[in-house]
């Protein structure tokens, strides 16, 4: 009986459960299911983010005391070179994008998949193929990788190790960047649902539209120049190489124009995932809808113009470091529009500190140490004292990790209900975020000031005065450690201890909690119809003011 | 915006060739940056070496070069003819008008087989004795115009798979009268294709 009145309340099946025309594992891999695809492109990248985790801990390991502590320096320099590669490309490139905005965005636009969806499965297939390849470039003979991710010439057109897999492991998740991109473009311009004009977008689409403009338009520039010295390693052209009249700083400043940009293809969803869980647990109507969604394009157009303050010190004319570092320092305004906005939002909002909430909150304050951090960086007097050192590494992680990879874990914690139809356990998670917050700045914060005292980058080895600072950090690197595995143990046990999820266990406004927990096979059985904006809580707001 | 609302309404039935269209173009603008990395490169060292850069051009056969303009233009027109008769329905026409493209798409690459054989039989290849005996400026030109025609040739072979299919498509009716937005795409590729030589031709073979 009971099974009967079940089955009228829910006609149809979740996207697990759906009829597919695949059986078992094929019913995944060969998938053109937008939401499966975003499950694919959370295992996956799970999987790189361990591993460059793994040797993340065992390098600060090694930084434990001066001298060999654990491994060769040859191997330091592999761990560091994989830890960047894998990082960058397979884990917060390709994060917010591919996991959530392939499940999330097509939903959130009230469309039934995204425009091209073989092509979608088919970025994923090129993301496996890149990782397995950076993989195997490990066990090759010949030794991994030691160039770092940047891979300057002309180190890396002479070392003997293999630098030419890892290339074509970077071009070729590039390629799957660049179609994934084109493939949300697209589907924005042409797949919102009736009603759902620009200005009614969710600010996470608005983060992902500026985000896939971006990878369309720099990764092809990373494209040519890994391609060119892998050229250049195969035939010796001499397009980077001085001794045939190259030149190596042509490479640097081809390399930055991609990943420059990159930052912000990181960045930039991660500021969309803050703009658009605020609102929910402030219960406030977002503060300046449209100066958010602007501050995203102008982030992605000025941001295209900075590459060189990478290079202050590597030689140019003072006219182009005043303009570089000048730009540099125009990017901190749509930044700092950002972060205004969201402070206004919590101004007077009902503030309700669920996980994901306080994953934004220590996002805000890490990507304001991240992002003045950056201001210093770009200071011309300033950079050339700490060009290279631990300084820029603490900065950029302040802003990768704890941005974006915050960005991350609040997006998992915000929509886990929606994509696994279960609930997490609170406490566990919230000692999670915890540990990992402590351990994140115990780890990150000592590298400002070994920069600042003079602690070269990618060192092996260094100076007895600096082994109190290495030390804090090798200890905030187990916290760190341990706040994560706790987080995700959390998170696979509750995928079959946790409680069953309601369709809007957060009380969100936007078209994703309209949909059952896990939503069906096409999202939607009836096109919504779109009349207000995104973040309307104009009701909660009303109650309130009645309270006062 | 009707049409469009129209278009998501019918959910995965529907279908929308301007949808695709863009797509592709965003797919051709981020093949135009591919190159534009190779142009900017082109055009720092020609600043640098502008002497030995036109000095080196005159070794190359002007007469080649122009022979594979007019081709790639040739083959430019038949394609866009391609579409013309499928949307008049003509299906055969079509079908031997994109052939003619593809047999031109070969000759442009037998033609540069001979070319580069040419070059290569005199020496001047990356590396080679011949070449490094050069000053710094000629050897970049020379190696520049390898990685670039490269590039270029290795579009014109994907070009060429690409209409091969749209072939078969064509054979099987896939493509037809009412749709015939893949031959579109396709078509836009291999302009493309012609584009990028367009601005080669006179950088290699007539800045002398």
């Amino acid at each position: 009986m009971a099974t009967s009145v079940v089955l009228a309340e829910a006609p149809e099946p979740d996207f697990y459960h759906a009829a597919t025309k695949h059986k078992g594992i094929l019913s995944w891999i060969l998938t053109t299911d937008h939401k499966r695809i975003g499950i694919l492109y959370l295992v996956t990248m799970l999987v790189f983010f361990f591993t460059a985790v793994v040797l993340g801990v065992l390098m600060r390991l090694e930084m434990l005391t001066p001298g060999k502590t654990i491994m060769e320096p040859q191997t330091y320099n592999t761990f560091f070179t994989l830890h960047g590669i894998m990082m960058i490309f397979l884990v917060i490139i390709p994060g917010l994008p591919a996991v959530f905005g392939n499940f999330m965005m097509p939903i959130m636009i009230g469309a039934k998949d995204v425009f091209f969806p073989r092509l979608n499965l088919f970025s994923w297939w090129l993301f496996v193929a890149g990782g397995l390849l950076a993989l195997v470039s490990v066990f090759l003979p010949g030794g991994a990788a030691d160039t770092g991710w940047t891979f300057y010439v002309p180190y890396s057109v002479r070392t003997t190790t293999n630098v030419l897999p890892a290339l074509m492991a970077a071009f070729i998740l590039g390629f799957s960047s660049i179609l994934t991109g084109l493939n949300f473009v697209t589907t924005i311009h042409r797949m919102r649902a009736p009603g759902m004009s620009w200005f009614k977008m969710p600010l996470f689409v608005w983060s992902l539209y500026a985000t896939a403009w971006v990878q369309i338009l720099a990764t092809p520039i990373i494209g040519i120049t890994l391609l060119l010295v892998a050229i250049e390693r195969l035939f010796g052209v001499g397009i980077f190489d001085p001794t045939m009249g190259g030149d190596p700083v042509l490479y640097q400043h081809l390399f930055w124009i991609y990943s420059h940009p990159a930052v912000y293809i990181i960045i930039l969803p991660g500021l969309g995932v803050v703009s658009e869980i605020l609102p929910v647990f402030a219960r406030r109507t977002i503060f300046g809808y449209k100066f958010i969604a602007f501050s995203s394009l102008a982030i992605a157009f000025v941001g295209s113009l900075v590459w060189a303050h990478h290079m202050f010190t590597v030689g140019m004319s003072n006219t182009g470091m005043f303009v570089f570092s000048l730009l540099t320092f125009l990017v901190s305004i749509p930044s700092a529009i950002k972060v205004f906005n969201w402070i206004a939002t919590l101004y007077k909002g009902s503030i309700e500190l669920e996980v994901p909430m306080l994953f934004i909150l220590a996002f805000i304050v890490q990507f304001c140490i991240g992002g003045f951090t950056g201001l210093i960086l770009g200071t011309l007097a300033i950079n050339i004292h700490v060009q290279d050192t631990y300084f820029v590494v603490g900065h950029f992680h302040y802003v990768m990790f704890g941005g974006t990879g915050y960005g991350l874990f609040a997006a998992l914690h915000y929509w886990y209900p929606k994509m696994f139809g279960k609930m997490y356990r609170k406490t566990p998670a919230v000692v999670s975020w915890f540990l990992l917050t402590i351990g994140f700045n115990l780890l990150y914060f000592p590298f400002f000031l070994l920069g600042y005292f003079g602690m070269p980058r990618r060192y092996y080895d260094y100076l007895p005065e600096f082994q109190t600072y290495h030390q804090i950090s090798t200890v905030g690197s187990w916290i760190l450690f341990a706040g994560l595995v706790i987080m995700f143990v959390n998170l696979v046990v509750s995928l079959w201890h946790g409680k069953r999820a309601t369709a809007n266990p957060w009380g969100g406004e936007t078209l994703e909690w309209k949909v059952p927990s896990p939503p069906p096979l096409e999202n939607f059985h009836d096109i919504p119809v779109v009349t207000t904006g995104p973040y309307d809580y104009s009701k909660y707001e009303r109650v309130v003011q009645e309270a006062k | 915006m009707t049409s469009h609302a129209a278009a998501v309404a019918h959910g995965h039935a529907h279908r929308d060739d301007v949808g695709t269209k863009l797509g592709m173009w965003l797919f051709l603008f981020t093949e135009l940056i591919l190159f534009g990395g190779m142009f900017i490169i082109y055009a720092v060292y020609r600043f640098s070496y502008p002497t030995e850069f036109r000095l080196a051009a005159t070794e190359l056969d002007t007469l080649v070069g122009t022979v594979n303009t007019i081709i790639l233009l040739t083959s430019s027109l038949t394609v866009a003819m391609s579409i013309t008769a499928i949307q008049e329905g003509k299906k055969w026409l079509s079908f031997v008008l994109v052939a003619i493209t593809i047999a031109l798409a070969l000759a442009f690459l037998v033609n540069k087989y001979f070319e580069w054989g040419h070059k290569i039989a005199v020496g001047l290849y990356p590396r080679s004795p011949e070449l490094l005996s050069r000053p710094a400026g000629e050897i970049l030109y020379f190696g520049l115009y390898y990685v670039m025609t490269g590039l270029h040739a290795l579009h014109v072979i994907i070009g060429a798979v690409i209409l091969a299919v749209m072939m078969v498509f064509l054979a099987k009716g896939t493509i037809n009268k009412h749709s015939y937005v893949r031959l579109e795409v396709g078509a836009l590729y291999w302009h493309l294709v012609d584009i990028i030589w367009i601005f080669l031709f006179p950088l290699f073979y007539l800045l002398q």
